[in-house]
């Protein structure tokens, strides 16, 4: 995992609330046996139309989107299946951060995990942010804060641990993997 | 001492370290259950770091999501006809063979979703901890079990470890009085639920049910509830274990036997939430009010009563839901005509949810024009479906009897429903596209389904229930 400080990025805005991750990637395209290459089916029933062709309406295909690397989204993103496809597509797309008021547990998790910033920002800055697709943020992780165009900052929450993992690009299983004594004794004390 | 809710017992004992400011509690794992899915590049994670599994006596693998439900493609010797679905499963069977992980393969007859094999061999007991690479293991909570869903990073971190690093959740009652009417299933219930507290209502929290209507439901019943938790933004749903839960397990394959039964099920009897044990948040239902309940929109907690109409006004997000599924603000779903039914997946696809079915198709017929698909939950079930005549029942419907697994609920293996059309279907999701894209889900119970595919139309089961 690369480390992230921060990042300065334009804004995509979707405002749907309850954006699953059925949504963010269809089901038909899990039997993929790696990680890479997924970017090409992000939200692809909402990008593509039954031909395949692009929708001209859907934000990702304009070209305002192109670059972007913070996506706003509606109350409740990534609700649904645990796939960690969902972050996996995003990134490799180009986000590195979304932005809601409520971000799913497992979603966040699982964002957490590869670099992919869950932002979760209070209820005004969020009607500004979709008020203002494209506005230019700052996301700076070691303050916790996002930076507005409006010269506002807005601090978002968290998990200490996931902070220093991400800015230091450091991953769970090696931490995990080194408390290794701590597992052994409690196996050897719980035997079942 | 403190009164302790059930989750708290169970946490505190699965606490490697407990969590403190800085850093995450590291979680012991009793079970962990994985499919073809989600765990291909986690065993990529432990092959590029040379690491072999920690712990292959509480690791079980199955195939389930991308799997034919078709006869001839399972035991037929026809290939699996979607190349990238063969080829995950193939996948699974390196990987479980090179690092000695016990699989249920495509042919074994213990094999079928995973959150139906889990409890069907015992293998899921009460105050476990038990995560799967999949969002519904909150199933498993029914048996007052800490059962979550994970991304692919953690299904490496247990497979490595046997660990997890959580922060520990809050708590929710949902306390459920009363008892649920004829002909209205815990199906309705868990939809009631969701819509009520939301589909984020139990976001950060672990769920549990509680209450007389609880109480009185079957095992069965209380994994279609936990089922669905996450339906509500909880990872986990729980029950406290009874005699209900220790009747169903006794027994199993993977249960305790003889000494260590008696032992185990004194041990389960402590876990139940203390009297005044404090819950962080609370809801209270009355199951005698639930009707059997039908979704509308796009997602669980778009739903209503079969007697009740859509609501008449709503934000562009609600009006964007009823574009997609082609109703009106206002409308009644009763009544509207449908073309496919699917009885199926790891919320409704057990032995009772198929009785329920064929208690309503027996002696009638799948209404012209419609496709039923009847899809049992495991080849377990299938076998007890099939001794009981309960497929001829289908068939002679004029419904489609089918291999396990986890088919049209999510139509990854190919089972889906087709553009535009409209599927009332016994399964956890109605996001766009979820049973194929452009498919219109209804989600409902197995009576209402059944009752749908006779009629052609969305309609209350309990008119054919006498």
């Amino acid at each position: 995992m690369e480390p992230i400080t921060q990042l300065r990025s334009r804004t995509v805005v979707m405002p749907s609330t309850n954006i699953d991750t059925d949504q963010i990637i269809p089901a038909r395209f899990l039997t993929t046996t790696t990680r890479e290459g997924l970017g090409k089916a992000l939200f692809a029933d909402w990008r593509y139309d039954a031909a395949g062709n692009p929708r001209p309406d859907f934000i990702l295909n304009r070209p305002e989107a192109a670059g972007c690397q913070a996506l706003v989204a509606g109350r409740n993103v990534g609700c649904g299946s645990s796939r960690e496809h969902a972050p996996w597509a995003l990134i490799d797309y180009g986000f590195r951060a979304v932005i809601s008021t409520e971000i799913a547990d497992i979603f966040r998790n699982n964002s957490l995990k590869n670099g992919l910033l869950p932002v979760t920002v209070d209820e005004e800055t969020h009607v500004w942010l979709l008020a203002h697709p494209g506005t230019e943020i700052a996301i700076d992780l070691e303050t916790c804060t996002v930076a507005l165009a409006d010269g506002r900052e807005v601090s978002f929450p968290l998990e200490p641990f996931a902070r220093y993992c991400l800015m230091n690009g450091v991953d769970e299983l090696g931490f995990l993997l080194s408390r290794k004594e701590d597992i052994e004794h409690y196996e050897r004390t719980h035997a079942k | 001492m403190a009164a302790l809710t059930m989750f708290e017992k169970v946490w505190s004992a699965h606490e490697v370290v407990p969590e403190t400011s800085d850093t995450p509690a590291i979680l012991y794992i009793d079970l962990h259950l994985t499919h073809e899915v989600t765990s291909p590049q986690a065993f990529s994670v432990l092959r590029e770091r040379g690491l072999p599994v920690r712990r292959l006596d509480r690791t079980l693998a199955t195939m389930d999501h991308s799997t034919p439900t078709d006869h001839d493609q399972i035991f037929g010797g026809v290939p699996i006809r979607l190349e990238s679905a063969r080829k995950q499963v193939e996948q699974l069977e390196r990987n479980t063979s090179e690092f000695g992980v016990e699989l249920i393969g495509l042919q074994s007859p213990q094999r079928g979703i995973v959150h139906i094999i889990g409890p069907e061999l015992g293998a899921t007991q009460p105050g476990k901890t038990v995560v799967c690479g999949d969002s519904h293991t909150s199933t498993h909570g029914a048996f007052g079990a800490l059962a979550f869903g994970i991304g692919t990073t953690e299904v490496g971190h247990v497979l490595a470890t046997q660990c997890l690093l959580q922060r520990k959740p809050k708590t929710f009652s949902v306390e459920v009085q009363g008892r649920l009417g004829p002909g209205v299933t815990a199906k309705d219930l868990i939809l009631a639920i969701i819509g009520r507290i939301g589909v984020s209502g139990g976001t950060g929290h672990v769920l549990e049910y509680r209450g007389e209507a609880i109480r009185a439901m079957s095992m069965e019943e209380r994994m279609t509830v936990c089922n669905m938790s996450i339906e509500a933004g909880a990872r986990a749903g729980m029950v406290a274990p009874d005699e209900t839960t220790f009747a169903y397990l006794e027994g199993r394959p993977r249960a305790p036997a003889g000494e260590l039964w008696e032992r185990a099920v004194d041990t389960w009897r402590q876990l139940p939430s203390d009297p005044g044990a404090r819950f962080d948040r609370e809801v209270v239902l009355d199951a005698g009010h639930v009707e059997p309940m039908i979704t509308y929109g796009t997602n669980p907690g778009m739903v209503l009563p079969l007697s009740g109409a859509i609501p008449s006004s709503g934000d562009e997000v609600f009006r964007k839901a009823l574009r997609y599924m082609g109703f009106e603000p206002g409308e009644h779903v009763a009544g509207k005509a449908i073309d496919v039914v699917f009885v199926g997946s790891c919320t409704n696809a057990r032995i009772s949810d198929l009785r329920a079915a064929a208690r309503v198709m027996d002696g009638r017929k799948v209404a012209r024009r419609v496709r039923m698909l009847v899809v049992p939950g495991s080849q377990q079930v299938k076998k007890e479906a099939e001794a009981e005549g309960l497929d001829r029942i289908f068939v002679e419907a004029g419904a489609e009897w089918r291999e396990s697994g986890c088919s049209m609920c999510l139509g990854m293996n190919g089972d889906t429903v087709g553009a535009g059309k409209y599927a009332v279907s016994t399964s956890n999701r109605n996001f766009e596209g979820r049973q194929g894209t452009g498919a219109r889900t209804l989600l409902a119970s197995p009576l209402t389904a059944a009752a749908a595919a006779v009629t052609g139309r969305v309609t209350d089961p309990r008119e054919f229930l006498g």
